[in-house]
Protein backbone atom coordinates (compact mmCIF):
# COMPACT_ATOMS: atom_id res chain seq x y z
CA UNK A 1 0.00 0.00 0.00
CA UNK A 2 1.07 3.21 -0.86
CA UNK A 3 3.08 5.10 2.12
CA UNK A 4 3.17 8.98 4.23
CA UNK A 5 6.48 9.56 2.50
CA UNK A 6 5.18 8.59 -1.08
CA UNK A 7 1.95 10.79 -0.41
CA UNK A 8 4.31 13.99 0.92
CA UNK A 9 6.37 13.17 -1.86
CA UNK A 10 3.91 13.53 -4.35
CA UNK A 11 2.18 16.34 -2.93
CA UNK A 12 5.18 18.44 -2.18
CA UNK A 13 5.71 18.03 -5.92
CA UNK A 14 2.76 19.97 -6.38
CA UNK A 15 2.77 22.51 -3.68
CA UNK A 16 6.36 23.52 -3.89
CA UNK A 17 7.65 22.41 -6.92
CA UNK A 18 4.73 23.65 -8.96
CA UNK A 19 4.41 20.46 -10.70
CA UNK A 20 1.40 20.42 -12.87
CA UNK A 21 -0.72 19.36 -16.12
CA UNK A 22 0.19 22.31 -18.62
CA UNK A 23 -2.76 21.14 -20.51
CA UNK A 24 -5.60 18.74 -22.08
CA UNK A 25 -5.94 19.86 -25.30
CA UNK A 26 -8.72 18.21 -26.91
CA UNK A 27 -7.80 17.80 -31.10
CA UNK A 28 -11.05 18.35 -33.01
CA UNK A 29 -11.33 17.81 -37.26
CA UNK A 30 -13.34 20.15 -39.05
CA UNK A 31 -12.97 18.09 -42.47
CA UNK A 32 -16.33 17.08 -42.01
CA UNK A 33 -17.53 20.88 -42.23
CA UNK A 34 -15.65 21.75 -45.39
CA UNK A 35 -18.70 23.83 -47.65
CA UNK A 36 -18.64 26.19 -50.31
CA UNK A 37 -20.81 28.76 -48.63
CA UNK A 38 -18.91 30.89 -46.22
CA UNK A 39 -21.43 31.50 -43.69
CA UNK A 40 -22.56 27.79 -43.77
CA UNK A 41 -18.71 27.24 -43.07
CA UNK A 42 -18.59 29.46 -40.17
CA UNK A 43 -22.08 28.15 -38.57
CA UNK A 44 -20.71 24.55 -39.45
CA UNK A 45 -17.17 25.29 -37.30
CA UNK A 46 -18.71 26.82 -34.36
CA UNK A 47 -21.72 23.81 -33.95
CA UNK A 48 -18.76 21.19 -34.14
CA UNK A 49 -16.40 22.69 -31.45
CA UNK A 50 -19.25 23.96 -29.18
CA UNK A 51 -20.72 20.40 -29.28
CA UNK A 52 -17.09 18.45 -28.78
CA UNK A 53 -16.04 20.09 -26.26
CA UNK A 54 -18.88 21.44 -24.18
CA UNK A 55 -17.97 19.53 -21.07
CA UNK A 56 -13.80 19.74 -21.41
CA UNK A 57 -13.21 22.52 -19.05
CA UNK A 58 -15.69 21.18 -16.87
CA UNK A 59 -14.51 17.68 -16.91
CA UNK A 60 -11.11 19.29 -16.60
CA UNK A 61 -11.58 20.95 -13.21
CA UNK A 62 -13.16 17.76 -12.03
CA UNK A 63 -10.32 15.81 -12.87
CA UNK A 64 -8.06 18.19 -11.13
CA UNK A 65 -10.55 18.26 -7.83
CA UNK A 66 -10.38 15.12 -7.57
CA UNK A 67 -6.63 13.78 -7.88
CA UNK A 68 -5.85 17.00 -6.48
CA UNK A 69 -3.22 18.26 -9.57
CA UNK A 70 -3.72 21.30 -10.86
CA UNK A 71 -4.64 21.03 -14.53
CA UNK A 72 -3.62 24.74 -15.95
CA UNK A 73 -5.24 24.68 -19.43
CA UNK A 74 -7.85 23.46 -21.03
CA UNK A 75 -7.41 24.12 -25.01
CA UNK A 76 -8.49 22.77 -28.32
CA UNK A 77 -6.52 22.40 -31.77
CA UNK A 78 -8.54 22.38 -35.09
CA UNK A 79 -7.48 20.85 -38.40
CA UNK A 80 -5.72 23.65 -40.54
CA UNK A 81 -8.15 26.15 -41.43
CA UNK A 82 -6.15 26.87 -44.70
CA UNK A 83 -7.88 23.23 -45.89
CA UNK A 84 -11.15 23.75 -44.29
CA UNK A 85 -11.40 27.36 -45.44
CA UNK A 86 -10.12 26.81 -48.94
CA UNK A 87 -13.54 26.43 -50.80
CA UNK A 88 -15.43 29.09 -49.25
CA UNK A 89 -12.47 32.16 -49.06
CA UNK A 90 -11.28 34.47 -51.74
CA UNK A 91 -10.05 36.90 -49.47
CA UNK A 92 -8.36 37.13 -46.55
CA UNK A 93 -11.11 39.23 -44.96
CA UNK A 94 -13.05 35.81 -45.61
CA UNK A 95 -10.54 33.53 -43.25
CA UNK A 96 -10.78 36.55 -40.91
CA UNK A 97 -14.32 35.71 -40.30
CA UNK A 98 -13.55 31.79 -39.87
CA UNK A 99 -10.73 33.43 -36.97
CA UNK A 100 -13.70 35.49 -35.05
CA UNK A 101 -15.85 32.13 -35.24
CA UNK A 102 -13.14 30.14 -33.69
CA UNK A 103 -12.31 32.93 -30.99
CA UNK A 104 -16.59 32.85 -30.21
CA UNK A 105 -16.16 28.96 -29.95
CA UNK A 106 -13.29 29.07 -27.77
CA UNK A 107 -15.16 32.00 -25.38
CA UNK A 108 -18.33 29.88 -25.34
CA UNK A 109 -16.85 26.38 -24.46
CA UNK A 110 -14.10 28.09 -21.83
CA UNK A 111 -10.92 27.62 -23.24
CA UNK A 112 -8.20 29.72 -22.94
CA UNK A 113 -6.47 29.22 -26.53
CA UNK A 114 -7.51 27.61 -29.57
CA UNK A 115 -5.06 26.61 -32.32
CA UNK A 116 -5.02 25.79 -36.00
CA UNK A 117 -5.24 28.80 -37.53
CA UNK A 118 -2.70 27.03 -39.74
CA UNK A 119 -1.24 26.17 -43.38
CA UNK A 120 0.97 23.70 -44.11
CA UNK A 121 3.44 24.98 -46.90
CA UNK A 122 6.48 23.11 -46.66
CA UNK A 123 6.71 22.05 -50.02
CA UNK A 124 4.69 24.56 -52.07
CA UNK A 125 1.77 26.79 -51.54
CA UNK A 126 -1.82 26.74 -52.66
CA UNK A 127 -3.86 30.16 -53.71
CA UNK A 128 -5.71 29.14 -50.53
CA UNK A 129 -3.12 28.94 -47.85
CA UNK A 130 -1.14 32.26 -49.08
CA UNK A 131 -4.75 33.92 -48.37
CA UNK A 132 -4.93 32.59 -44.88
CA UNK A 133 -0.93 33.50 -44.05
CA UNK A 134 -1.86 36.83 -45.45
CA UNK A 135 -4.73 36.92 -43.31
CA UNK A 136 -2.59 36.20 -40.12
CA UNK A 137 -1.78 39.66 -38.86
CA UNK A 138 -5.52 41.15 -39.02
CA UNK A 139 -6.94 37.55 -37.67
CA UNK A 140 -5.10 37.71 -34.78
CA UNK A 141 -5.13 40.91 -33.55
CA UNK A 142 -9.06 40.59 -33.95
CA UNK A 143 -9.00 37.77 -31.88
CA UNK A 144 -7.52 37.42 -28.42
CA UNK A 145 -7.24 33.32 -28.10
CA UNK A 146 -6.99 32.19 -31.68
CA UNK A 147 -3.41 30.73 -32.38
CA UNK A 148 -1.44 30.70 -35.41
CA UNK A 149 1.11 28.59 -37.23
CA UNK A 150 2.80 27.84 -40.57
CA UNK A 151 4.87 24.93 -41.83
CA UNK A 152 7.23 25.98 -44.05
CA UNK A 153 9.59 23.18 -44.34
CA UNK A 154 9.97 19.44 -43.28
CA UNK A 155 13.08 17.39 -43.75
CA UNK A 156 11.12 14.76 -46.12
CA UNK A 157 10.21 18.39 -48.67
CA UNK A 158 13.23 20.79 -48.09
CA UNK A 159 12.15 24.31 -47.27
CA UNK A 160 9.89 26.09 -48.64
CA UNK A 161 11.93 30.04 -49.07
CA UNK A 162 8.76 31.58 -50.98
CA UNK A 163 6.97 30.79 -47.27
CA UNK A 164 9.82 31.47 -45.19
CA UNK A 165 9.73 34.86 -46.77
CA UNK A 166 6.17 35.64 -47.13
CA UNK A 167 6.28 34.93 -43.34
CA UNK A 168 9.21 37.50 -42.33
CA UNK A 169 6.77 39.59 -43.81
CA UNK A 170 3.72 38.30 -42.21
CA UNK A 171 5.60 38.20 -38.73
CA UNK A 172 6.56 42.01 -38.67
CA UNK A 173 2.91 42.68 -39.62
CA UNK A 174 1.54 40.89 -37.38
CA UNK A 175 3.91 42.77 -34.74
CA UNK A 176 2.58 46.39 -36.33
CA UNK A 177 -1.02 45.41 -36.38
CA UNK A 178 -0.34 44.43 -32.44
CA UNK A 179 1.90 47.57 -31.96
CA UNK A 180 -0.48 49.41 -29.34
CA UNK A 181 0.28 45.60 -27.15
CA UNK A 182 3.69 45.53 -27.20
CA UNK A 183 3.33 43.58 -30.39
CA UNK A 184 1.54 40.39 -28.43
CA UNK A 185 0.11 39.55 -32.06
CA UNK A 186 3.32 37.45 -32.70
CA UNK A 187 3.30 35.75 -29.38
CA UNK A 188 0.55 33.27 -31.09
CA UNK A 189 2.24 32.98 -34.09
CA UNK A 190 4.54 30.03 -34.96
CA UNK A 191 6.46 28.95 -37.72
CA UNK A 192 7.76 25.35 -37.67
CA UNK A 193 9.87 23.08 -39.74
CA UNK A 194 8.19 19.35 -38.94
CA UNK A 195 5.36 20.34 -37.52
CA UNK A 196 3.61 17.70 -35.53
CA UNK A 197 0.28 16.69 -36.08
CA UNK A 198 -0.36 16.40 -32.29
CA UNK A 199 0.67 18.54 -30.23
CA UNK A 200 -1.07 19.93 -27.15
CA UNK A 201 1.00 23.24 -26.85
CA UNK A 202 0.20 26.23 -27.80
CA UNK A 203 0.71 28.15 -29.93
CA UNK A 204 1.84 25.52 -32.20
CA UNK A 205 -0.92 23.27 -31.39
CA UNK A 206 -3.28 22.05 -34.67
CA UNK A 207 -5.23 18.97 -35.25
CA UNK A 208 -3.31 17.28 -38.38
CA UNK A 209 -5.41 15.38 -41.27
CA UNK A 210 -3.65 11.63 -40.34
CA UNK A 211 -5.43 11.96 -36.77
CA UNK A 212 -8.91 11.13 -35.68
CA UNK A 213 -11.80 12.76 -35.79
CA UNK A 214 -11.59 13.81 -31.85
CA UNK A 215 -8.61 13.42 -29.63
CA UNK A 216 -7.28 13.92 -26.40
CA UNK A 217 -3.81 14.96 -25.76
CA UNK A 218 -1.98 16.01 -22.51
CA UNK A 219 0.87 18.03 -21.91
CA UNK A 220 2.66 17.80 -18.93
CA UNK A 221 5.27 19.78 -17.24
CA UNK A 222 7.34 20.18 -14.03
CA UNK A 223 11.05 21.76 -14.49
CA UNK A 224 10.61 22.52 -10.59
CA UNK A 225 9.98 18.64 -9.66
CA UNK A 226 13.34 18.08 -11.96
CA UNK A 227 15.48 20.98 -10.55
CA UNK A 228 14.53 19.98 -6.82
CA UNK A 229 15.72 16.37 -7.36
CA UNK A 230 18.77 17.47 -8.73
CA UNK A 231 19.54 19.56 -5.89
CA UNK A 232 19.88 15.71 -4.02
CA UNK A 233 22.79 14.56 -6.12
CA UNK A 234 25.12 18.12 -6.94
CA UNK A 235 28.80 17.41 -7.05
CA UNK A 236 27.59 13.70 -8.56
CA UNK A 237 28.82 11.76 -11.51
CA UNK A 238 26.45 12.07 -15.09
CA UNK A 239 25.30 8.89 -14.57
CA UNK A 240 23.87 9.72 -11.44
CA UNK A 241 22.70 13.13 -12.66
CA UNK A 242 21.06 11.13 -15.88
CA UNK A 243 19.24 8.66 -13.52
CA UNK A 244 17.75 11.07 -11.29
CA UNK A 245 16.14 13.37 -14.53
CA UNK A 246 14.57 9.89 -16.06
CA UNK A 247 13.14 8.88 -12.77
CA UNK A 248 11.54 12.18 -11.99
CA UNK A 249 10.47 12.21 -15.88
CA UNK A 250 8.76 9.01 -15.21
CA UNK A 251 7.21 10.33 -12.43
CA UNK A 252 5.98 13.64 -13.81
CA UNK A 253 4.58 11.94 -16.79
CA UNK A 254 2.64 9.11 -15.20
CA UNK A 255 0.80 12.16 -13.70
CA UNK A 256 0.02 13.06 -17.22
CA UNK A 257 -0.56 9.75 -18.58
CA UNK A 258 -3.42 9.29 -15.36
CA UNK A 259 -4.99 12.55 -16.27
CA UNK A 260 -4.72 11.58 -19.97
CA UNK A 261 -6.42 8.51 -19.73
CA UNK A 262 -9.46 9.87 -16.69
CA UNK A 263 -10.16 12.99 -19.49
CA UNK A 264 -10.43 10.77 -22.44
CA UNK A 265 -12.59 8.18 -20.53
CA UNK A 266 -15.16 11.04 -19.07
CA UNK A 267 -15.13 12.72 -22.08
CA UNK A 268 -15.79 9.26 -24.39
CA UNK A 269 -12.99 10.83 -26.38
CA UNK A 270 -10.22 8.46 -27.28
CA UNK A 271 -6.82 9.38 -25.79
CA UNK A 272 -4.14 10.63 -28.34
CA UNK A 273 -0.63 10.88 -26.54
CA UNK A 274 1.14 12.19 -24.14
CA UNK A 275 3.74 15.44 -24.33
CA UNK A 276 5.92 15.04 -22.21
CA UNK A 277 7.57 18.06 -21.80
CA UNK A 278 9.15 20.36 -19.72
CA UNK A 279 7.47 23.95 -20.24
CA UNK A 280 8.81 26.90 -17.96
CA UNK A 281 6.48 29.65 -16.26
CA UNK A 282 7.70 32.84 -15.10
CA UNK A 283 6.88 31.69 -11.95
CA UNK A 284 9.91 31.19 -9.22
CA UNK A 285 11.61 27.26 -9.25
CA UNK A 286 9.86 26.95 -12.88
CA UNK A 287 12.57 27.60 -15.02
CA UNK A 288 14.17 25.37 -17.33
CA UNK A 289 17.80 27.00 -17.12
CA UNK A 290 17.21 27.12 -13.29
CA UNK A 291 17.62 22.99 -14.08
CA UNK A 292 20.71 23.82 -16.49
CA UNK A 293 22.47 25.89 -13.50
CA UNK A 294 21.52 22.79 -10.91
CA UNK A 295 23.57 20.94 -13.55
CA UNK A 296 26.37 22.55 -13.67
CA UNK A 297 26.51 25.83 -15.09
CA UNK A 298 26.78 29.43 -13.23
CA UNK A 299 24.10 30.68 -16.06
CA UNK A 300 22.41 29.57 -18.94
CA UNK A 301 24.58 30.50 -22.18
CA UNK A 302 27.98 29.62 -20.56
CA UNK A 303 29.91 27.28 -22.61
CA UNK A 304 28.24 23.31 -21.70
CA UNK A 305 24.72 24.95 -22.59
CA UNK A 306 24.27 22.73 -25.38
CA UNK A 307 25.67 19.61 -24.05
CA UNK A 308 23.74 20.16 -20.38
CA UNK A 309 20.58 20.95 -22.69
CA UNK A 310 20.84 17.48 -24.69
CA UNK A 311 21.29 15.61 -21.91
CA UNK A 312 18.48 17.03 -20.18
CA UNK A 313 15.91 16.48 -23.12
CA UNK A 314 17.40 13.06 -23.62
CA UNK A 315 16.97 11.78 -20.03
CA UNK A 316 13.46 13.51 -19.94
CA UNK A 317 12.33 11.73 -22.96
CA UNK A 318 13.90 8.07 -21.91
CA UNK A 319 12.09 8.24 -18.31
CA UNK A 320 8.55 9.63 -20.06
CA UNK A 321 8.77 7.14 -22.53
CA UNK A 322 8.14 4.13 -20.12
CA UNK A 323 5.43 6.11 -18.46
CA UNK A 324 3.28 6.62 -21.21
CA UNK A 325 1.19 4.74 -23.60
CA UNK A 326 2.12 6.89 -26.32
CA UNK A 327 4.03 9.94 -26.35
CA UNK A 328 3.87 12.61 -29.12
CA UNK A 329 3.78 16.12 -29.77
CA UNK A 330 7.17 17.93 -28.97
CA UNK A 331 8.41 16.31 -26.11
CA UNK A 332 11.56 17.44 -24.49
CA UNK A 333 12.38 20.75 -22.89
CA UNK A 334 11.09 24.01 -24.09
CA UNK A 335 13.46 26.93 -23.66
CA UNK A 336 11.16 30.10 -24.03
CA UNK A 337 12.76 33.05 -22.86
CA UNK A 338 10.13 35.46 -21.46
CA UNK A 339 8.00 32.81 -19.87
CA UNK A 340 11.41 31.08 -17.78
CA UNK A 341 12.95 33.84 -14.93
CA UNK A 342 16.48 31.93 -15.51
CA UNK A 343 16.53 32.84 -19.32
CA UNK A 344 15.37 36.33 -18.29
CA UNK A 345 18.16 37.15 -15.89
CA UNK A 346 21.00 35.17 -18.42
CA UNK A 347 20.13 37.89 -20.71
CA UNK A 348 20.17 40.58 -19.29
CA UNK A 349 23.24 39.82 -17.42
CA UNK A 350 24.55 38.90 -20.81
CA UNK A 351 25.12 35.46 -20.71
CA UNK A 352 22.90 34.24 -23.74
CA UNK A 353 22.64 35.43 -27.00
CA UNK A 354 20.35 34.67 -30.42
CA UNK A 355 22.98 33.06 -31.71
CA UNK A 356 23.16 30.58 -28.61
CA UNK A 357 20.04 30.12 -28.20
CA UNK A 358 19.76 29.13 -31.72
CA UNK A 359 22.73 26.49 -31.00
CA UNK A 360 20.83 25.38 -27.82
CA UNK A 361 17.74 24.69 -30.79
CA UNK A 362 19.92 22.24 -32.04
CA UNK A 363 19.17 20.10 -29.14
CA UNK A 364 16.15 21.13 -27.31
CA UNK A 365 12.41 20.30 -27.98
CA UNK A 366 11.03 23.23 -30.39
CA UNK A 367 13.14 26.03 -31.07
CA UNK A 368 13.35 30.00 -31.04
CA UNK A 369 10.64 30.84 -28.80
CA UNK A 370 9.08 34.09 -26.85
CA UNK A 371 12.18 36.02 -27.70
CA UNK A 372 11.81 39.43 -28.17
CA UNK A 373 13.67 41.73 -30.94
CA UNK A 374 14.01 45.18 -32.02
CA UNK A 375 10.93 46.70 -33.78
CA UNK A 376 12.97 48.22 -36.41
CA UNK A 377 14.54 44.53 -37.41
CA UNK A 378 13.71 44.05 -41.16
CA UNK A 379 11.25 41.46 -42.46
CA UNK A 380 14.31 39.89 -44.45
CA UNK A 381 16.10 39.59 -41.43
CA UNK A 382 13.38 37.98 -39.27
CA UNK A 383 13.01 35.18 -42.75
CA UNK A 384 16.74 34.27 -42.47
CA UNK A 385 15.98 33.84 -38.62
CA UNK A 386 12.89 31.48 -39.83
CA UNK A 387 15.07 30.30 -42.67
CA UNK A 388 18.43 29.41 -39.85
CA UNK A 389 15.83 27.54 -37.35
CA UNK A 390 13.86 25.56 -40.36
CA UNK A 391 17.09 24.52 -41.45
CA UNK A 392 18.04 22.49 -38.40
CA UNK A 393 15.21 21.12 -37.57
CA UNK A 394 15.42 19.94 -41.87
CA UNK A 395 18.73 18.52 -41.28
CA UNK A 396 18.53 17.06 -37.71
CA UNK A 397 15.09 15.43 -38.20
CA UNK A 398 13.59 17.19 -35.56
CA UNK A 399 10.72 19.73 -35.02
CA UNK A 400 11.75 23.25 -35.05
CA UNK A 401 9.76 26.68 -34.33
CA UNK A 402 10.54 30.16 -34.40
CA UNK A 403 8.63 32.61 -32.34
CA UNK A 404 10.02 35.86 -32.10
CA UNK A 405 8.46 39.27 -31.20
CA UNK A 406 9.55 42.15 -32.99
CA UNK A 407 8.70 45.05 -30.57
CA UNK A 408 7.84 47.72 -32.17
CA UNK A 409 8.84 51.41 -30.91
CA UNK A 410 10.91 49.45 -28.83
CA UNK A 411 14.84 48.42 -28.92
CA UNK A 412 17.98 46.51 -27.13
CA UNK A 413 18.08 47.15 -23.39
CA UNK A 414 14.58 47.74 -23.71
CA UNK A 415 11.99 45.40 -21.57
CA UNK A 416 8.70 44.16 -22.91
CA UNK A 417 5.97 43.01 -20.56
CA UNK A 418 3.39 40.55 -21.84
CA UNK A 419 1.77 39.21 -18.46
CA UNK A 420 0.11 36.41 -17.49
CA UNK A 421 2.20 32.71 -18.54
CA UNK A 422 3.80 34.71 -21.66
CA UNK A 423 6.10 36.80 -18.82
CA UNK A 424 8.70 39.24 -19.95
CA UNK A 425 11.23 39.56 -21.69
CA UNK A 426 14.17 41.96 -22.47
CA UNK A 427 14.62 43.40 -26.06
CA UNK A 428 17.92 41.48 -27.36
CA UNK A 429 19.89 42.44 -30.22
CA UNK A 430 19.83 40.75 -33.93
CA UNK A 431 22.95 40.57 -35.93
CA UNK A 432 22.38 43.50 -38.39
CA UNK A 433 23.99 42.44 -41.59
CA UNK A 434 21.79 41.36 -44.26
CA UNK A 435 20.50 38.54 -46.33
CA UNK A 436 18.00 40.18 -48.59
CA UNK A 437 19.83 39.11 -51.46
CA UNK A 438 19.29 34.93 -49.85
CA UNK A 439 15.92 35.72 -49.00
CA UNK A 440 15.07 37.05 -52.27
CA UNK A 441 16.42 34.12 -54.60
CA UNK A 442 12.71 32.57 -54.06
CA UNK A 443 12.10 29.06 -54.77
CA UNK A 444 12.80 26.03 -52.09
CA UNK A 445 15.98 24.62 -50.26
CA UNK A 446 15.58 20.95 -51.52
CA UNK A 447 15.52 17.89 -48.86
CA UNK A 448 18.53 16.89 -47.27
CA UNK A 449 20.18 13.83 -48.32
CA UNK A 450 19.54 10.73 -45.62
CA UNK A 451 23.03 9.06 -45.90
CA UNK A 452 26.63 10.19 -45.28
CA UNK A 453 25.59 11.20 -42.09
CA UNK A 454 28.49 13.93 -40.92
CA UNK B 1 -13.68 -0.58 -3.19
CA UNK B 2 -13.05 3.16 -4.20
CA UNK B 3 -9.82 3.95 -2.02
CA UNK B 4 -8.92 7.81 -1.35
CA UNK B 5 -5.73 9.25 0.38
CA UNK B 6 -6.82 12.32 3.13
CA UNK B 7 -3.50 14.09 4.13
CA UNK B 8 -3.64 16.57 7.27
CA UNK B 9 -0.38 18.75 7.50
CA UNK B 10 -0.19 21.87 10.19
CA UNK B 11 0.51 22.87 13.76
CA UNK B 12 -0.15 20.54 16.22
CA UNK B 13 -3.19 20.86 18.32
CA UNK B 14 -5.65 18.71 20.28
CA UNK B 15 -8.58 17.00 18.04
CA UNK B 16 -7.37 16.98 14.68
CA UNK B 17 -8.18 13.73 14.22
CA UNK B 18 -11.66 13.37 16.18
CA UNK B 19 -12.59 16.39 14.14
CA UNK B 20 -11.68 14.81 10.90
CA UNK B 21 -13.17 11.33 11.79
CA UNK B 22 -16.32 12.74 13.00
CA UNK B 23 -16.93 14.40 9.69
CA UNK B 24 -15.59 11.75 7.88
CA UNK B 25 -18.30 9.22 9.37
CA UNK B 26 -21.34 11.49 9.13
CA UNK B 27 -19.93 10.76 5.25
CA UNK B 28 -19.64 7.42 5.74
CA UNK B 29 -16.55 7.34 4.48
CA UNK B 30 -14.68 3.87 5.90
CA UNK B 31 -11.36 4.66 7.47
CA UNK B 32 -9.07 2.01 6.45
CA UNK B 33 -5.58 2.97 7.92
CA UNK B 34 -4.00 5.76 9.51
CA UNK B 35 -0.28 6.74 9.42
CA UNK B 36 1.10 9.94 11.63
CA UNK B 37 4.24 11.54 12.18
CA UNK B 38 5.10 15.15 13.96
CA UNK B 39 7.67 16.55 11.24
CA UNK B 40 9.73 19.66 12.50
CA UNK B 41 6.92 20.29 14.43
CA UNK B 42 4.24 19.75 11.97
CA UNK B 43 1.88 17.44 12.69
CA UNK B 44 1.89 14.92 9.26
CA UNK B 45 -1.39 12.77 9.14
CA UNK B 46 -2.19 10.33 6.15
CA UNK B 47 -5.54 8.31 6.10
CA UNK B 48 -6.25 5.59 3.77
CA UNK B 49 -10.17 5.90 3.19
CA UNK B 50 -13.15 3.75 1.44
CA UNK B 51 -15.13 5.98 0.06
CA UNK B 52 -17.60 3.59 -2.10
CA UNK B 53 -20.24 4.07 0.54
CA UNK B 54 -20.78 7.62 0.44
CA UNK B 55 -23.12 9.74 -1.57
CA UNK B 56 -20.50 12.40 -2.18
CA UNK B 57 -18.16 12.28 -4.79
CA UNK B 58 -14.42 13.17 -4.40
CA UNK B 59 -14.27 16.68 -5.44
CA UNK B 60 -17.47 17.41 -3.17
CA UNK B 61 -15.50 15.75 -0.44
CA UNK B 62 -12.34 17.33 -1.02
CA UNK B 63 -13.63 21.05 -0.96
CA UNK B 64 -15.75 20.09 2.57
CA UNK B 65 -12.64 18.71 3.89
CA UNK B 66 -10.38 21.94 2.46
CA UNK B 67 -13.20 23.71 4.46
CA UNK B 68 -12.87 21.76 7.72
CA UNK B 69 -9.20 22.16 7.39
CA UNK B 70 -9.32 26.02 7.79
CA UNK B 71 -11.44 25.94 10.41
CA UNK B 72 -9.16 24.00 12.69
CA UNK B 73 -6.20 25.95 10.94
CA UNK B 74 -4.35 22.59 9.27
CA UNK B 75 -4.62 21.78 5.50
CA UNK B 76 -6.46 18.77 4.16
CA UNK B 77 -6.63 17.10 1.07
CA UNK B 78 -8.51 14.53 -0.54
CA UNK B 79 -7.24 12.90 -3.67
CA UNK B 80 -7.62 9.86 -5.65
CA UNK B 81 -5.32 6.86 -4.53
CA UNK B 82 -4.52 6.74 -8.38
CA UNK B 83 -2.58 9.48 -8.85
CA UNK B 84 -0.02 8.12 -5.98
CA UNK B 85 -0.24 4.44 -7.12
CA UNK B 86 0.51 5.87 -10.79
CA UNK B 87 3.42 7.92 -9.70
CA UNK B 88 4.96 5.69 -7.50
CA UNK B 89 4.09 1.83 -8.51
CA UNK B 90 4.93 0.47 -11.76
Amino acid sequence: MINIFEVNETNKMIEQENLDVRTITMGISLLDCIDSDLDRLNEKIYNKITTRAKDLVETGEKISMEFGIPIVNKRISITPIALIGGAACKTPEDFVTIAKTLDRAAKTVGVNFIGGYSALVSKGMTPAEELLIRSIPQALCETERVCSSVNVGSTKTGINMDAVKLMGEIVLETAKASADQDSLGCAKLVVFCNAPDDNPFMAGAFHGVTEADCIINVGVSGPGVVKTALEEVRGKDFETLCETIKKTAFKVTRVGQLVAQEASKRLNVPFGIVDLSLAPTPAIGDSVAEILQEIGLERTGAPGTTAALALLNDQVKKGGVMASTAVGGLSGAFIPVSEDQGMIDAVNEGALCLEKLEAMTCVCSVGLDMIAIPGDTKASTISGILADEAAIGMINQKTTAVRVIPVIGKGVGETVEFGGLLGYAPVMPVNSFSCDAFVERGGRIPAPIHSFKN
Amino acid sequence: MKKTIITVVGNDTVGIIAKVCTYLAEQNVNILDITQTIVQGYFNMMMVTDTTACEKDNGALSRELSALGDEIGVVIRCQDEDIFNKMHRI
